[in-house]
């Protein structure tokens, strides 16, 4: 029933040693979500200040050792909202401009410029944080920042669970294509339906059966949290120094204008 | 309140019904366990295995009869002890391993006992060893085999330094290497366990004594060579000997 073969959520962190790797998981969430609000938070015209952020990052990828490559393949998820991006500017209103020969709405660039901006170095900063902390110390590091127990629990669960869940569906659909159940048109949904059905009754079942598990070692409704010390202050320093050099830049460009 | 002249295990007249069903499906059962002892018990599916072990931790509440662990009798306001001194392997590690790596799911038993720190490190790292799993402490339970797993899940519980193990159906899902090394481990473990299953080979390479639940019943209660020689008991309570098997080697 388990193999050692899966586990695709994990495969996400890279295990490499570095600065970024050592930092302490609390620190590096925070930091990380710093990083993201600033970048929303840049207006749309500060293109040097968008680049300042780009080299940031950059400087991040490089200490953390993860690999240019790996992060330009796993930057792949954003293509959807690039190809959206690109869309932009030939269905926006407003003033046109000569792209090439081809008449552009300028406002419409601006926003394509945006989108394709804010998402690539917000989400760099996340394949960062993801190929650096493994998931275990992200929840760890959710717990220590109070995050309610419970989330932190659930979402724990989740993880833990997921792939199980994902692993069980694909052995309910090989069953049925075995027997030849080949489904191309929505009146055909129906077995995959019950199959999902079926599979929420057996998560249910399950969730029954690990709590069961959970009390007969003592549980009583309180997950214990690691005692792990603090977040040291250098953490949180380095964890907030790109966030911080971007925000600053931010205020300077803003009033430079 | 705890003797140490007092039976492992002492279950007298225990019968149950599960709420709504008409049949019952413990009735007068009755089991003794000295220190030490290793006991198969046997019986087919729907034999009410389950149903009387989830009652040696009070995890199903007891309706008639008496349940008394070392001494301590199964009841409200002692379930705490009670599960610290009855160690309970679930027949599925995948519910047993919850956490996030082995060493966190070994860890929360003695959390839940209050231990903390070096203490309870200790007693991670003891419990590892003990089933040759140190080298699987940080591994997501996900990613473990078979054998894996059910070696992890045992270390669940031996973290909790149980005076009774008991184990749901240990072999399924093992192949044949995983099978006999974890019999070779549950033997040299040396605790005293209770072997739930209806894997005869492997009942009989770990356990010298074996009763078989029949109905709700103990119906036999004998050396576990002598009882498995018996073809013809173990047919009427739909057991058997895998099929080309030869006791007499």
């Amino acid at each position: 029933m388990s193999g050692s073969h899966r586990g695709n959520l994990r495969r996400l962190h890279v295990a490499v040693d570095s600065p970024v790797h050592r930092l302490d998981p609390a620190a590096e969430l925070v930091g990380t979500v710093a990083f993201a609000v600033v970048v929303a938070g840049t207006p749309r015209h500060a293109v040097a200040v968008f680049a300042l952020e780009a080299a940031v990052l950059v400087v991040v990828v490089v200490v953390s050792r993860i690999g240019a490559r790996r992060v330009l393949a796993r930057l792949a998820v954003v293509t959807p909202f690039i190809v959206f991006a690109l869309a932009i500017p030939f269905v926006a209103h407003g003033p046109r401009t000569e792209v090439g020969g081809v008449p552009v709405s300028t406002e419409g660039l601006w926003a394509a410029w945006n989108v394709v901006a804010r998402t690539t170095l917000g989400a760099t900063a996340a394949i960062v944080m993801s190929a650096t902390t493994p998931l275990p110390s992200m929840l760890e590091g959710m717990a220590r920042l109070h995050v309610p127990r419970v989330v932190v629990a659930i979402v724990s669960s989740m993880v833990r669970y997921v792939e199980l869940l994902a692993a069980q569906l694909a052995r309910m659909r090989t069953a049925m294509v075995s027997r030849g159940h080949d489904p191309r048109w929505l009146w055909q949904v129906g077995p995959v339906a019950a199959s999902v059905g079926m599979l929420f009754v057996r998560s249910y079942e399950r969730g029954e059966r690990v709590h069961g598990a959970m009390v007969a070692r003592g549980f009583t409704g309180t997950l214990v949290v690691s005692d792990r010390p603090a977040v040291a202050t250098a953490d949180w320093v380095a964890a907030l120094a790109p966030a911080a050099v971007s925000a600053v830049a931010v205020v300077v460009w803003v009033v430079g204008r | 309140m705890t003797r140490s002249d007092a039976p492992a295990l002492a279950v007298e007249g225990l019968a149950f019904r599960y709420p709504g069903a008409s049949g019952v499906v413990l009735e007068d059962l009755s089991l003794r366990m000295e220190s030490g002892e290793r006991v198969a018990l046997l019986g087919p599916n729907g034999s009410g295995k389950t149903t009387f072990v989830l009652h040696l931790n009070g995890l199903i509440e007891r309706q008639v009869g008496s349940v008394i662990v070392a001494g301590l009798p199964v009841q409200d306001g002692n379930l705490r002890e009670i599960r610290r001194r009855v160690g309970m392997v679930f027949q599925d590690p995948d519910d047993q391993l919850f956490l996030q790596t082995v060493r966190d799911d070994v860890a929360f038993g003695p959390s839940n006992l209050g231990l903390r720190g070096a203490e309870r490190d200790q007693r991670v790292d003891d419990a590892l060893a003990a089933v040759g799993a140190a080298a699987l402490a940080d591994r997501n339970p996900y990613q473990l085999s078979g054998g894996e797993a059910r070696r992890a899940a045992l270390a669940t519980v031996l973290s909790m330094q149980p005076d009774l193990l008991v184990l749901d159906e240990p072999t399924s899902g093992l192949d044949p290497v995983g099978r006999r090394e974890l019999a070779e481990l549950l033997v040299t473990l040396g605790s005293t366990q209770l072997i739930v299953t209806h894997d005869l080979p492997f009942a009989l390479a770990t356990c010298s004594r074996a009763v078989i639940l029949d109905r709700g019943r103990i119906v036999a209660d004998a050396p576990t060579r002598s009882l498995l020689e018996d073809r013809e008991l173990l047919g009427r309570h739909r057991l058997e000997w895998p099929i080309g098997f030869d006791l007499a080697r």
